[in-house]
C-alpha cells in the first residue's frame, strides 16, 4: 500500500494527515513554553526556547510538503540560522554567568532590580 | 569702464580684509597704504564712470543673488547720475577723511582695528547707494549700521561709548523695522523688489495713492533712525563718542544721508504720496529748527556739531518733502564737504588740545592753529549760508522751493529761514569761542598746543576749497543749474513732476537777500556777544536762565524716552520675568521634569530582577497579543 502510494507521486510526509502535524508541533511547543516558565535552570531554559523553535519549523515544513510549496522550508532556514545564533550568544552569556556566580539557577541572578 | 562698476565697492572690501586678517602683522604703513588706496582707486573709478556716463543708467549684473517662487534677487548695480554723484562723494570724502585719519590715529592701538572697519563701512555704503533693488539696499543700509556701532564703541574700554554705540544701533532698528515693513508691502504690491520693476509699477498705477503713502511713510521712518530725524535723532550726538573721522565720514557727510539717497531714489514712490511728502517736510522742518535750538547752548565742539548735523538733515527732508530732489541731494553733496571739513577740524582742534573737546577751556586757537583756523572759518561761512559759499547755494535752492510749495510753504520757509539763522549764530558762537579771545585751557595744553601734521591739514584744505566753490554746480538758473542738468536724465518716471532748478530774479531774489541779511545779523550778535564782549557760557547750571537751563539738557528728550519708553518696558520684562517666566514657563518645564521622574518611581517596581517573572510576563504578553489578533 505504502509502495502505490508513493508511486501515486506522494512523499511520506505526505501520507500522514496534516492534523497529526499540527497536534504534535502544539505539543512540542506548549511543552517548551512550559518548560521556560517552571525550570529554573538557565541552560534548560534556552533548550526549551530550542524546541519552541524546532516545533515551529516542523510545522512549516510539514506544511511545505502538504502544498508542494517549497517557500515555506527558506523560512526554516532562516529560523535554523537565527537560532544557531542565538544559542552561541546564550551559551557565551551562561558561561560568564556560570564563571562569576557558579551557578545557573536564574533566581540567582536578582541583583538588578529597580 | 561702467562694466566695471562692481570692483568699486569690492576693492574696499579686499581692503578690509586684508587689514582684517593682517592685523598687527601689517605695518602701520602698510595698512595706511592699503586702507587709503583702496578708496583712493575706489574713488578714480567712479570719476571714471562719471565722465563716461551721459544720463543713462546701466545695471551691472554681478550674479544672480536667489530666487525663490516669485521673488529673485539678483546682484547687480544701477549706474546711473544719483548713484554716481554719490559714489563721488562717498570715495571722495572718504579718501580724504581717511588720509586724515592716518595723522589722527597715529599713535592709537587699534590703528589697523580702525581702518578695517572703516574700509568696510565704505563697502557697505557703496553697496547702499549702487544696489539696483531695494534688498541689496538694504543689506548695505544694515552693514553701515554695523560699522557704525563698531566705531562709535571703538573706544570699547569705556563704558559710556559701549553705552552709546548700543544707543545707535539700538535707535537705527526702530527705523530699519519701518524700512522692512515698506520693503514688505512694495513687495505685496509689485511682486518685485527691483527698482526698474517698482518705478514702473508705480507709474503705470499712479492713483493708487493710498498704499503709496502708507509706503511712502515707512520708508521714512527707516530714513528718520538712520538719518537721525524726530524722533528718532537722540543717537547721533551721543554718536561722538567714536573718533572723530569717524564721526565726519560716518555721522556727517555720508551714512546719515543714506535716507535722503533712499527716499530721492524713490522718488517716484513720494511724488505720487502726497501726505507722505507732507510728513517728510514737516519732519524736516520740525528737525532743522528743533535740533538747530539745542546747538545754541551745547559746549561740546563736537556736540554742536552733531546738532548741526542734525538740523541741516533736517533742511534736506524738507526739501524732499516739497518735491525739490535736486536741492535736497544739492545740500547732501555740499553738507558732506563743508560737515566734514568742521568735523576735521574740530579734531584737529581736539589733537592739538590733547583730547580736551569742552569749547569753555579753549579760545584763541588762531594763532596756534592758522591753518584749521582759516579752513574752520569757511566751513563756518559755509553752513552759515553766506556767498558765495557752497551751503548758500544749496539752502537756498531749498528755501525757494519751500516757499513755492502749496499749503504750508510759507510757514516752512519762515522756520527755516529761522532755523538757518540759529545755525549761523551757533556756529559762529562756537568759532568765536573756541579760535578767538584769550586761551582758558590748562597751562600744560597751552604749551602743548601745535599745528596738525600734514596728513591732517591737506584734506582740510581739499575740503575747504571744495567747501566753498562746490555751491556754483547749482547756480540758481535753468541753464547754468550743472548738478539739476547731471541729475535730472536720472528721475526717470518722475521726471515731469519733480521740481526744477529755482529762477533768479524777481521774488526769488527777495528771499534771497532776507535769507543772507537774517544769517549776517545772527553772526553779528554772535560777534557782539562772544567776541566783542567776550561772554563766556556758564559753568554752573545753577546760573542759567530756566529756558536755557531746559534746552542746555536737550529738552530733556532723552529723559522723557527714559521715562515713556525705557522704564515701562523694563518694568514689563520685570514683570514678564517674575510671573510668565518663573511661574509659568519654568513651571511647565520643572512640571515636565517632575512628572517624569514620578512615573519612573511607580514603573520600577515592575523590574523586580526576578528572571523567571520576566519570562513569565513576556509569555503572557505575547498570549494576550496573539488572543487580542485572533479573537
Amino acid at each position: 500500500m505504502s509502495t502505490m502510494l508513493l508511486d501515486a507521486g506522494h512523499s511520506a510526509i505526505q501520507v500522514i494527515p496534516i492534523s497529526w502535524y499540527v497536534t504534535f508541533s502544539a505539543v512540542l511547543f506548549g511543552m517548551g513554553v512550559l518548560g521556560v516558565l517552571y525550570r529554573r535552570n538557565a541552560i534548560i531554559i534556552l533548550m526549551c526556547i530550542e524546541m519552541m523553535l524546532n516545533a515551529v519549523n516542523l510545522l512549516l515544513v510539514a506544511f511545505s510538503a502538504q502544498h508542494s510549496d517549497p517557500r515555506a522550508q527558506v523560512f526554516v532556514f532562516f529560523v535554523m540560522a537565527v537560532a544557531a545564533a542565538e544559542v552561541a550568544v546564550g551559551l557565551a552569556i551562561l558561561m560568564i554567568i556560570y564563571r562569576n556566580t557558579k551557578t545557573t539557577d536564574i533566581d540567582a541572578l536578582n541583583k538588578l532590580k529597580g | 569702464m561702467i562694466q566695471l562698476a562692481w570692483l568699486i565697492p569690492v576693492l574696499p572690501l579686499l581692503g578690509f580684509a586684508i587689514i582684517g586678517l593682517g592685523g598687527k602683522k601689517l605695518s602701520k604703513g602698510q595698512i595706511s597704504l592699503v586702507g587709503c588706496g583702496s578708496v583712493l582707486l575706489a574713488f578714480l573709478l567712479s570719476l571714471g564712470i562719471f565722465f563716461q556716463l551721459h544720463g543713462q543708467s546701466e545695471v551691472v549684473k554681478v550674479a544672480s543673488w536667489f530666487a525663490t517662487g516669485r521673488l529673485s534677487v539678483d546682484f547687480s548695480f544701477l549706474i546711473d547720475p544719483l548713484s554716481v554723484l554719490f559714489m563721488l562723494i562717498i570715495t571722495g570724502v572718504g579718501f580724504l577723511i581717511h588720509l586724515y585719519s592716518t595723522g589722527y590715529m597715529h599713535d592709537d592701538d587699534g590703528y589697523h582695528r580702525f581702518f578695517s572697519y572703516m574700509n568696510l563701512f565704505v563697502f557697505f555704503m557703496l553697496l547702499l547707494v549702487m544696489g539696483s533693488n531695494y534688498i541689496l539696499m538694504f543689506v548695505g543700509w544694515e552693514g553701515v549700521g554695523l560699522c557704525s556701532y563698531l566705531l562709535i564703541g571703538f573706544w570699547f574700554k569705556n563704558t559710556e561709548y559701549n553705552n552709546a554705540a548700543k544707543k545707535a544701533f539700538i535707535v537705527n532698528r526702530i527705523g530699519d523695522l519701518g524700512f522692512l515693513l515698506g520693503m514688505i508691502l512694495i513687495y505685496v504690491t509689485f511682486k518685485s523688489l527691483d527698482f526698474s520693476v517698482v518705478f514702473k509699477g508705480v507709474h503705470d498705477n499712479a492713483y493708487n495713492q493710498s498704499i503709496y503713502n502708507t509706503i511712502g511713510i515707512l520708508l521714512f521712518i527707516g530714513a528718520c533712525g538712520k538719518s537721525a530725524q524726530i524722533p528718532l535723532y537722540t543717537w547721533l550726538p551721543d554718536a561722538m563718542a567714536g573718533p572723530t573721522p569717524v564721526s565726519a565720514l560716518i555721522h556727517a557727510a555720508t551714512m546719515v544721508t543714506s535716507g535722503i539717497y533712499m527716499i530721492t531714489r524713490s522718488s517716484v514712490i513720494f511724488i505720487n504720496a502726497p501726505v507722505a511728502s507732507e510728513v517728510v517736510a514737516l519732519i524736516g522742518v520740525l528737525t532743522a529748527v528743533f535740533a538747530a535750538t539745542i546747538g545754541l547752548f551745547q559746549n561740546d565742539i563736537k556736540k554742536v556739531l552733531a546738532y548741526s548735523t542734525v538740523s541741516q538733515l533736517g533742511y534736506m527732508f524738507l526739501g524732499l518733502g516739497v518735491g525739490a530732489f535736486t536741492g535736497g541731494v544739492f545740500h547732501v553733496m555740499t553738507h558732506a564737504f563743508f560737515k566734514a571739513l568742521l568735523f576735521l577740524c574740530a579734531g584737529s582742534v581736539i589733537h592739538a588740545m590733547s583730547g580736551e573737546q569742552d569749547i569753555r577751556r579753549m579760545g584763541g586757537l588762531k594763532k596756534a592753529l592758522p591753518i584749521t583756523h582759516l579752513t574752520f572759518l569757511i566751513g563756518t561761512l559755509a553752513i552759515s549760508g553766506l556767498p558765495p559759499f557752497s551751503g548758500f547755494f544749496s539752502k537756498d535752492e531749498i528755501l525757494g522751493h519751500v516757499y513755492e510749495h502749496e499749503g504750508s510753504g510759507k510757514l516752512y520757509w519762515v522756520l527755516g529761514v529761522i532755523g538757518s539763522m540759529l545755525t549761523a549764530f551757533y556756529m559762529f558762537r562756537l568759532y568765536f569761542l573756541t579760535f578767538h579771545g584769550k586761551f582758558r585751557g590748562t597751562h600744560e595744553q597751552e604749551h602743548h598746543l601745535h599745528e596738525s601734521p600734514k596728513s591732517m591739514t591737506v584734506p582740510l584744505m581739499i575740503l575747504a576749497g571744495l567747501a566753498a566753490v562746490a555751491g556754483f554746480l547749482g547756480i540758481p538758473n535753468a541753464h547754468q543749474h550743472l548738478l539739476y542738468n547731471f541729475l535730472e536724465p536720472g528721475y526717470g518716471y518722475a521726471k515731469t513732476w519733480i521740481e526744477g532748478p529755482s529762477h533768479f530774479g524777481g521774488e526769488e531774489l527777495k528771499l534771497m537777500l532776507i535769507a543772507i541779511a537774517s544769517a549776517g545779523a545772527a553772526i553779528y550778535l554772535a560777534f557782539m556777544i562772544y567776541r566783542k564782549n567776550n561772554v563766556l557760557p556758564k559753568e554752573k547750571e545753577e546760573d542759567m536762565p530756566k529756558i536755557q537751563r531746559v534746552i542746555f539738557h536737550k529738552y530733556y528728550v532723552d529723559e522723557f524716552y527714559d521715562a515713556v519708553i525705557r522704564k515701562p518696558l523694563d518694568w514689563l520684562s520685570e514683570m514678564f520675568y517674575k510671573f510668565f517666566e518663573l511661574k509659568f514657563i519654568d513651571g511647565i518645564v520643572n512640571g515636565i521634569g517632575s512628572g517624569v521622574k514620578w512615573m519612573g518611581s511607580m514603573a520600577r517596581y515592575v523590574q523586580t530582577g526576578s528572571i523567571g517573572f520576566y519570562l513569565f510576563a513576556m509569555s503572557l504578553a505575547v498570549m494576550l497579543i496573539f488572543m487580542i489578533k485572533f479573537f
